[in-house]
């Protein structure tokens, strides 16, 4: 987008980061009390890396984009 | 893209069940997209705001959002069903079927599109065939737009109650509240935004079933030795070894009807000449990003096939009964007690075998997300097309600007009504469904013909353009209904009697295009060309193209064409 406001890249930053947190937090969770999810190939712990994965990048797109850099 | 939706009929068991993270995940992505659209009234204003969003997007966000239009999520779940039917073949929908055709639209016809200043593909038509020609592309397209809006919204209901057990009414209020919501208040920005947003969520939401499946089946070697192993005789991981001849591939068709109907009518037609899709280009802030944005699409498109092909191809591998037994998919009509689950549950099922709570939710948001995105597609561009090819020009002409800019908001609310309610004729009548899809595809393959003559053939007239558009069309309902009557006919439209369902659809397009194109020709021949000063704009070697100035090679879009048509080529030698 040209211009002021916000960008659309910021919008996305705000909800890969918000998933990649919920996500990744509740990865960490299950790894700690052990109460893994009853999916197959669950001893990967999938939620923690994607989810941090996503948090990465959100934090990277947040912070690239935000409204303060127009 | 020709779409290939299943149903799911009966109401069976659910598929899964959200945890209240999951519930979290998807109410988070709700308010996202209805603070977008609030976010971005502000700017949408003015009906060239409202409709064509300021022609001020990036070719990123243009690029993007021209491809996110056609991702919607029953293309997602219809293809990776028809992957596990079909195999590999399917990936020719998103390589041969859209490639080549989104590289003509940026290196060719984007100029003409976007120098003629047009605001809509029935608006170029009224440009260089005059009213007659608009009328019928802009009456075709809106009714049967909506109409299919409204036959997917259903569809997508359908599936949210067998995957979650919601209520069919509560799916269709809650998705097409949002959209109306922010498609009413930001127009065609909002509508842009979000398809950029809902791109990477259905990325974000998908990739980790095809990441996971390969691990699973130990790599893409192992899979495919697996594949062989389990249905010995079928050839599901070639792309063209087994298009010789109708009766050598599981799908029915010949390589020609792949290349000419498929590689050329269908995906041409729908890549270049459906406003659904062309809208998202006309919005880019130069001709240089109108040409760059469907190159830039072109990549993300090649990549949909990991996310949509690939897990149809694992569903064969590693989908097992309780009992471990290897679990066997079946058509629509042939669920039962011993075979619960249909093609078209492929997508679910691996994403329920996979993904705990929080990416259940973010799958699932994939899956609404795609079912959004195309809904938005679909109402913004029956709004434009209403309001500029339609009501401006027949109903109210020389009216303020900000008049339709309110009738562009009414259309959009009305588009979603009128949706509404088909979605709730489909779920009285259900054969109507299939009536609907294909009557969509009536006019996509004539069309082209129509725009291609009018683009490169100065000597088309208005006449040739009207009648050889007509008369594609009504060849096209004609196969149709000769084959519903006689299906014995099916063995003549497709060339073979070893010719299947899927055959047809592209035949018919290909002989529906040589229809329109020949009527075209005669009857241009018997009429008297415009002179060459009218075309001007218009007409190939009437036009003198605008000179951008150099660029560096990498901001140049026949670098990146080339670099795409080289991808394009190795892939099907990968995969050949």
């Amino acid at each position: 987008m040209h211009g002021s406001g916000i960008s659309i890249w910021f919008f996305i930053g705000v909800l890969l980061a918000i998933y990649g947190f919920m996500i990744c937090g509740y990865g960490i969770y299950e790894m700690i009390t052990g109460q893994v999810a009853h999916v197959a190939l669950a001893y990967l712990h999938a939620p923690v890396w994607w989810g941090g994965i996503m948090l990465a990048l959100g934090a990277f797109y947040c912070l690239r984009f935000r409204p303060a850099k127009g | 893209m020709a779409l290939r939706l299943g149903m799911f009929v009966e109401a069976k068991q659910q598929l899964a069940h959200l945890s209240a993270l999951d519930v979290v995940v998807i109410a988070v992505y709700f308010a996202m997209v209805i603070w977008i659209g609030f976010y971005l009234k502000q700017k949408a204003n003015t009906s060239e705001e409202f409709f064509m969003a300021g022609r001020e997007m990036t070719a990123w966000i243009a690029g993007l959002s021209f491809v996110s239009a056609n991702l919607g999520s029953l293309e997602l779940m219809g293809w990776a069903g028809s992957a596990y039917q079909y195999g590999i073949l399917a990936a020719h929908w998103y390589w041969i079927g859209a490639i080549p055709a989104m590289l003509f639209l940026g290196l060719v016809m984007m100029p003409f599109y976007y120098v003629s200043k047009t605001h809509s593909v029935p608006g170029y038509l009224k440009l260089r065939f005059g009213e007659s020609s608009r009328v019928l592309a802009a009456v075709s397209f809106g009714f049967m737009t909506i109409l299919m809006s409204g036959v997917n919204m259903f569809a997508m209901a359908v599936v949210m109650k067998v995957v979650l057990g919601w209520d069919i009414t509560f799916s269709i209020l809650m998705s097409s509240l949002a959209v109306a919501v922010y498609v009413t208040l930001g127009g065609l920005r909002s509508a842009i935004f979000n398809e950029v947003l809902q791109f990477m969520l259905i990325w974000g939401g998908a990739l980790l079933v095809p990441i996971l499946g390969l691990i699973e089946a130990g790599g893409w070697t192992n899979l495919k030795a697996q594949i062989l192993t389990n249905y010995q005789g079928i050839d599901y991981t070639h792309m063209w070894r087994g298009l010789g001849h109708f009766s050598s591939n599981p799908m029915g068709v010949h390589w020609t009807g792949i290349v000419f109907g498929l590689g050329f009518v269908i995906s041409f037609g729908y890549w270049t000449t459906d406003f659904l899709v062309v809208q998202r280009v006309l919005a880019a802030d130069s001709l240089r990003s109108a040409q760059m944005a469907p190159i830039i699409g072109s990549f993300f498109k090649m990549a949909v096939p990991f996310i949509v092909i690939l897990p149809g191809l694992l569903a064969l591998v590693v989908l097992h009964n309780p009992d471990g037994t290897l679990m066997h998919l079946v058509g629509e009509n042939a669920v039962s007690a011993a075979n619960p689950h249909s093609y078209n549950e492929v997508l679910p099922l691996m994403l329920v075998r996979y993904c705990g709570p929080g990416l259940l939710g973010l799958g699932i948001t994939a899956l609404i997300a795609g079912f959004m995105s195309g809904m938005a597609g679909n109402v913004s561009a029956f709004s434009a097309v209403w309001t500029y090819d339609i009501y401006q020009p027949h109903i109210r002409k020389n009216a303020p600007d900000k008049h339709y800019v309110a009738v562009g908001r009414w259309a959009t609310i009305l588009g979603i009504v009128v949706s509404i309610g088909t979605a709730y004729l489909v779920m009285h009548a259900q054969g109507i469904m299939d009536y609907v899809q294909a009557l969509f595809t009536f006019f996509i393959a004539p069309l082209l013909g129509t725009i291609l003559l009018g683009m490169f053939w100065k000597r088309a007239t208005a006449a040739g353009g009207f009648w050889g558009l007509l008369a594609g069309t009504a060849t096209s309902i004609s196969l149709f209904v000769w084959v519903k009557l006689d299906h014995a006919a099916l063995s003549i439209v497709a060339l073979s009697p070893d010719a299947k369902d899927m055959a047809e659809n592209i035949y018919r397009a290909l002989w529906s295009w040589v229809v329109c194109v020949l009527v075209t020709i005669i009857v241009s021949y018997f009429g008297t060309a415009r002179p060459e000063a009218e075309l001007k704009g218009l007409v190939y070697g009437a036009t003198v193209l605008p000179n951008e100035g150099p660029v560096p090679l990498i901001k140049n879009h026949w670098f990146w064409a080339a670099i795409a048509v080289v991808i394009f080529f190795v892939l099907n030698l990968i995969f050949f």
